[in-house]
């Protein structure tokens, strides 16, 4: 046909108005334009118990849902905060081992102890970085690193909840279905909720934080007060993690403080986009598999896993998730003139 | 203004106020006064201490000695956002302004803080349910066009003269008592600086004390009625601006041998 009177237009260009966040939906062309990418995640997370063959992958999944968790408040912290902090591990280690006491020393079910190590763990992970919070970048982020590893020598030194060996005899979920969908539930509330939480006022505030902290000052606001909100925002999402990972395993122990939970989460961020908030989500669904597939090959996975990570930073440095946005966005369809 | 016009007690008062870095002395016992309604200078070569004096008013620097008072009440060492929402806000030399964010959402932050919901925001807007609204009629007040898309760029786009406005904004958005400018009109044109000058005279005539540090004399003593010199941390000559231009210590130490008129006419 001729282009006489036709052109090609981009679909999000009439719907985008100039205040963001507000849209003008002209028909349910352009409505369902605006819903598939986050209905496709939704059913996609979803879906994936019911599609993955065996308990071994679907345990994998679970494992990929708390990595991600992790993933989303690195993320958050990192690029809408501007506080960098590599102690995944931590979150990860105080709420698995509040849930692991809990449920192993005073017989309180999985349903209780999760929320309560989501609270008790956040409020202690905050408590415990408080001293650190006028520190900024790079700073910030060598002394949360150390924080795992503090812990994790003071429970081996002392012998304390088990030393060593662990904390034994903790309840499992009552079904692998159960486990799954929990999992997957929290991750699809925490993403949505942090989306809606960086777009409010407050999250508006995270942000001038992370810009400018002096300024936030002279405007009469305490930063301090704002940078322990989102720390314990975080931790707190962080020890949740760490409580459902100690359910899931029925032993809570000081490899949970492993590096591997610092470290994973943010090459997961890192190849799926940073300060997207989707992005590590899609960065674990692909390096927690990964990481499983390689696992015939022994410690030769870290080369693969580095050269992966490596390849990312070089070609894709902004991540899928900003890449996949462009193109979507570049989307045209045909329209009359 | 005579000093003894005044007989309400001073808004903000400097007593003995010092401040060493290691071995240098960025201000030594300085006083000073600022009374309700004036439009203090305060001038001085590189290095005097201006910006020093400022920080040690508005708490970003504790001094190492001496004792700052507003309306009475000891504010020494208090926290930058303890003083800034008692009423005392300031601009950054370095302009400070939040580059990701578009230029009215600037003006939610300090929109969103304490002081602001205290006094219902710039002009008592009252109801602070729509900051955004509020956010642009400030903008709106203090130069940016309202109708056009200036106030929605980002602000890391926008030219200086907007982001010096955008400083200013973000302090009337917290209703101060007391104005503090830094160097408010460096790296503005000419014509940006004309434009700026009447607005300084609006927020004085709104009853907001102002502090103005600067370098350009003309247009500052065109708005101040009273000027502090300061030399190598320490006060000069304070007066009319009549007077400290008379002062011969003041031509010594900031004019080398230039004759003042010269400088007030190039400057």
């Amino acid at each position: 046909m001729s282009t006489e009177n036709r052109r090609k237009e981009r679909i999000d260009r009439g719907i985008k108005v100039r205040s963001d966040g507000l849209y003008a939906l002209m028909s349910w062309r352009e409505m369902a334009y605006l819903i598939a990418p986050r209905f496709i995640l939704i059913a996609g997370l979803l879906a994936l118990p019911l599609l993955m063959p065996g308990l071994y992958w679907q345990r994998v999944i679970s494992i990929v849902c708390i990595y991600a968790i992790v993933a989303i408040s690195f993320d958050f912290l990192a690029h809408y905060v501007g506080l960098v902090c590599l102690g995944g591990a931590f979150f990860i280690g105080v709420g698995g081992y509040i849930a692991g006491i809990f449920n192993a020393y005073f017989g309180m079910p999985p349903l209780l102890t999760i929320p309560l190590a989501a609270i008790a763990g956040g409020l202690f992970c905050t408590l415990l970085l408080l001293p650190c919070l006028p520190l900024r970048g790079v700073y910030f982020a060598i002394v949360t690193l150390m924080y795992p590893l503090f812990m994790a020598r003071i429970i081996e030194a002392f012998d304390i909840f088990g030393g060593t060996d662990g904390i034994l005899g903790i309840d499992s979920f009552s079904s692998a279905f159960v486990e799954q969908y929990f999992v997957v539930g929290i991750l699809l509330v925490f993403l949505f909720g942090l989306r809606r939480l960086v777009n409010t006022d407050m999250g508006l505030i995270f942000t001038a934080v992370m810009d400018n902290d002096q300024a936030v000052r002279a405007s009469g606001i305490n930063i301090t007060h704002y940078k322990a909100l989102a720390v314990f925002i975080a931790s707190a999402m962080g020890c949740l993690a760490g409580a459902c990972l100690t359910h899931i395993y029925m032993w809570s122990g000081i490899s949970q403080f492993a590096l591997d939970f610092s470290i994973l989460p943010i090459a997961a961020t890192v190849i799926g986009g940073a300060g997207t908030l989707a992005g590590p989500v899609i960065g674990c669904l692909i390096l927690v598999p990964v990481s499983e597939l390689l696992r015939d090959f022994g410690t030769l996975r870290i080369v693969f896993y580095a050269t992966i990570l490596v390849a990312f930073i070089l070609f894709r440095s902004d991540g899928i998730m900003a890449f996949a946005k462009r193109k979507y966005e570049q989307i045209e369809r045909w329209t009359q003139v | 203004m005579k000093p003894d016009t005044n007989p309400k007690p001073p808004m903000l008062r400097m007593e003995n106020v010092s401040k060493t870095f290691g071995g240098v002395t960025a201000l030594s016992h300085v006083d000073l006064d600022v009374h309700e309604g004036d439009v203090l200078g305060i001038i001085g070569p590189n290095g005097s201490g201006k910006t020093t004096t400022v920080n040690a008013i508005t708490g970003f620097i504790r001094p190492s000695g001496g004792r700052i008072f507003f309306k009475g009440k000891n504010i020494t060492g208090k926290k930058p956002h303890q003083i800034a929402d008692m009423g005392i806000t300031r601009t950054f030399q370095i302009m400070r302004p939040y580059y990701s964010l578009p230029a009215y959402k600037n003006l939610v932050i300090p929109l969103f803080s304490p002081r602001a919901k205290r006094t219902g925001g710039w002009r008592g807007g009252g109801n602070l349910g729509d900051r955004k609204t509020i956010a642009i009629d400030i903008l709106e007040e203090i130069g940016f066009e309202r109708d056009s898309y200036i106030p929605f760029k980002t602000t890391s786009t926008l030219p200086t003269g907007y982001l010096k406005r955008l400083e200013l904004a973000r302090c009337l958005a917290l209703q101060p008592e007391i104005l503090i400018c830094d160097e408010i009109f460096s790296g503005l044109s000419m014509s940006e600086i004309a434009s700026m000058v009447p607005l300084i005279e609006r927020l004085q005539d709104d009853g907001i004390t102002i502090v103005m540090i600067e370098h350009r004399l003309r247009e500052l003593f065109q708005v101040a009625n009273r000027v502090m010199v300061l030399n190598f941390g320490e006060k000069l000559v304070e007066g009319t601006p009549e007077e400290v231009m008379a002062d011969e210590r003041v031509k010594e130490a900031y004019f080398g041998s230039e004759k003042i008129e010269e400088v007030m006419t190039y400057a």
